[in-house]
């Protein structure tokens, strides 16, 4: 997926991000979000490594050694930041002290349970702080491509990988479309600009409940 | 006070088979010279219990690589491929624990708690083979203390009594291993006289601290 798709998922999350919120962004495209974030809404990144108002990568010479994101890369920590440990910081997550956390998939379903840790046999690094965010941030966003590499659905009526969680995540956003996660199921709320109706069916393994008009983004 | 010791010296009393907690978040707030004494002097047969591997062929990985190690127990072993092909071959056993139930396994360990009642890992294969409770009609699950016979742990400035700060992201999991091994060893990048550490920026309290190592500033050059 090129730069342009992958902007137009984080655009579209930060604008549903609420003032004056605590989010955490998860690597990859969860971690562009941020580019997108106005800065007067007072919304402040935590960083699951232990602080909050994590900000832009540090100049080139100016890095310090006892400050990194959740990848391991220098960063800085915004006015208004505090630090803490690792025990406060998964407190936040689990307490349901987090308003937002923006996460990859591998796979979602119909009930909103989510697979993003493993592919049994082929790749398993480890859980980090995925099971964590997913089972305590009050609102779960999932930001993946529509589709695997292989052309295959991503959004399926029933999760084959092993759970990070069951039944936590709220929204999906991908290039093709914003689907939110209702009792009733998922719920095609908004298509991208270059897409139909028809092309996202075709592209999802899922039920979908689609709105009469659903918006554009 | 505490005994302020070289890495060769803080090893001394490390036998094979020990449990051995290091801190650290990737490179960051991570120990290495305690580890370099450790691979140094041959000890083998550890068991691991750490965040991470970190990404460079040191310290932890180097350990690995050098067949020391017996069990890994942490959240990620993404950072390095040599720990998964270790873990395909079953050469290291390696248990995965979320980040958040690593941590607090780690702190009721030392906190003198029975164990850890958390939602993460419901209804996932972190489930199995674990006891469940209800609690006020909420399913939690419960999670058993996690300490180890050493800790090897990093502060950027400690006094003579084992006070220390740790600066930004570097407290990370260094603050909950102080107080869950039965020996903490503490490197420090520098070490002052009583007094001389402002109080109110104490990060862990001199208690869960046995023995200081004084490391050089920057220290992660080793990953």
């Amino acid at each position: 997926m090129d730069d342009n798709m992958r902007c137009r998922i984080a655009r579209r999350i930060a604008r549903e991000l609420p003032g004056n919120s605590i989010v955490n962004l998860g690597i990859g495209i969860p971690t562009l979000v941020a580019d997108f974030i106005p800065k007067d809404k007072g919304i402040l990144l935590h960083s699951e490594n232990g602080f909050i108002g994590l900000g832009a990568a540090p100049e080139p010479g100016k890095e310090d050694p006892n400050l990194v994101n959740a990848g391991g890369q220098a960063a800085t920590l915004l006015p208004g930041g505090c630090c803490f440990d690792s025990s406060m910081s998964f407190a936040i997550v689990r307490g349901k002290h987090l308003d937002y956390t923006i996460l990859g998939a591998l796979e979602v379903d119909e009930e909103g349970n989510l697979a993003n840790y493993t592919i049994p046999g082929k790749f398993v690094p480890g859980i980090g702080g995925a099971m964590d965010l997913s089972v305590g941030a009050k609102n779960v966003v999932i930001a993946m491509e529509h589709m695997n590499k292989h052309g295959e659905p991503k959004i399926v009526k029933k999760c084959s990988l092993p759970l990070t969680a069951p039944r936590e995540v709220n929204l999906i956003v991908t290039e093709l479309a914003f689907i939110r996660v209702t009792p009733a199921g998922l719920a095609l709320e908004e298509i991208a600009e270059d897409t139909t109706v028809e092309e996202v069916i075709k592209n999802t393994g899922a039920r979908l409940i689609i709105a009469e008009t659903p918006g554009r983004f | 006070m505490k005994p302020v010791r070289t890495p060769q010296q803080a090893v001394e009393n490390i036998k094979d088979g020990a449990s051995i907690m290091v801190g650290g978040f990737i490179s960051c707030g991570r120990p290495t010279a305690v580890l370099e004494a450790i691979l140094e002097k041959g000890i083998k047969n550890l068991t691991i219990i750490s965040n991470d591997t970190s990404k460079e062929e040191t310290g932890i990985v180097r350990l690995v690589m050098e067949g020391r190690v017996s069990k890994f127990i942490g959240s990620y072993i993404g950072m390095n491929r040599i720990m998964s092909e270790k873990m395909k071959s079953g050469e290291v056993e390696i248990e995965l624990v979320p980040q958040g139930t690593f941590v607090e396994r780690i702190r009721a360990a030392g906190a003198g708690l029975g164990g850890v009642l958390t939602p993460t890992g419901l209804g996932t294969a972190i489930e199995r083979g674990k006891e469940t409770l209800t609690i006020d009609g909420r399913r939690f699950l419960l999670e058993k203390p996690l300490k180890a016979d050493f800790a090897i742990v990093k502060a950027n400035k400690a006094d003579k009594y084992g006070n220390a700060f740790a600066s930004g992201s570097s407290k990370n999991f260094n603050v909950a291993m102080s107080m869950a091994a039965d020996y903490v060893i503490l490197e420090a990048e520098e070490i002052v006289e009583p007094g001389e550490l402002d109080p109110e920026k104490v990060t862990f309290p001199c208690v869960f601290i046995d023995m200081l190592v004084p490391v050089s500033k920057g220290g992660n050059r080793n990953g």
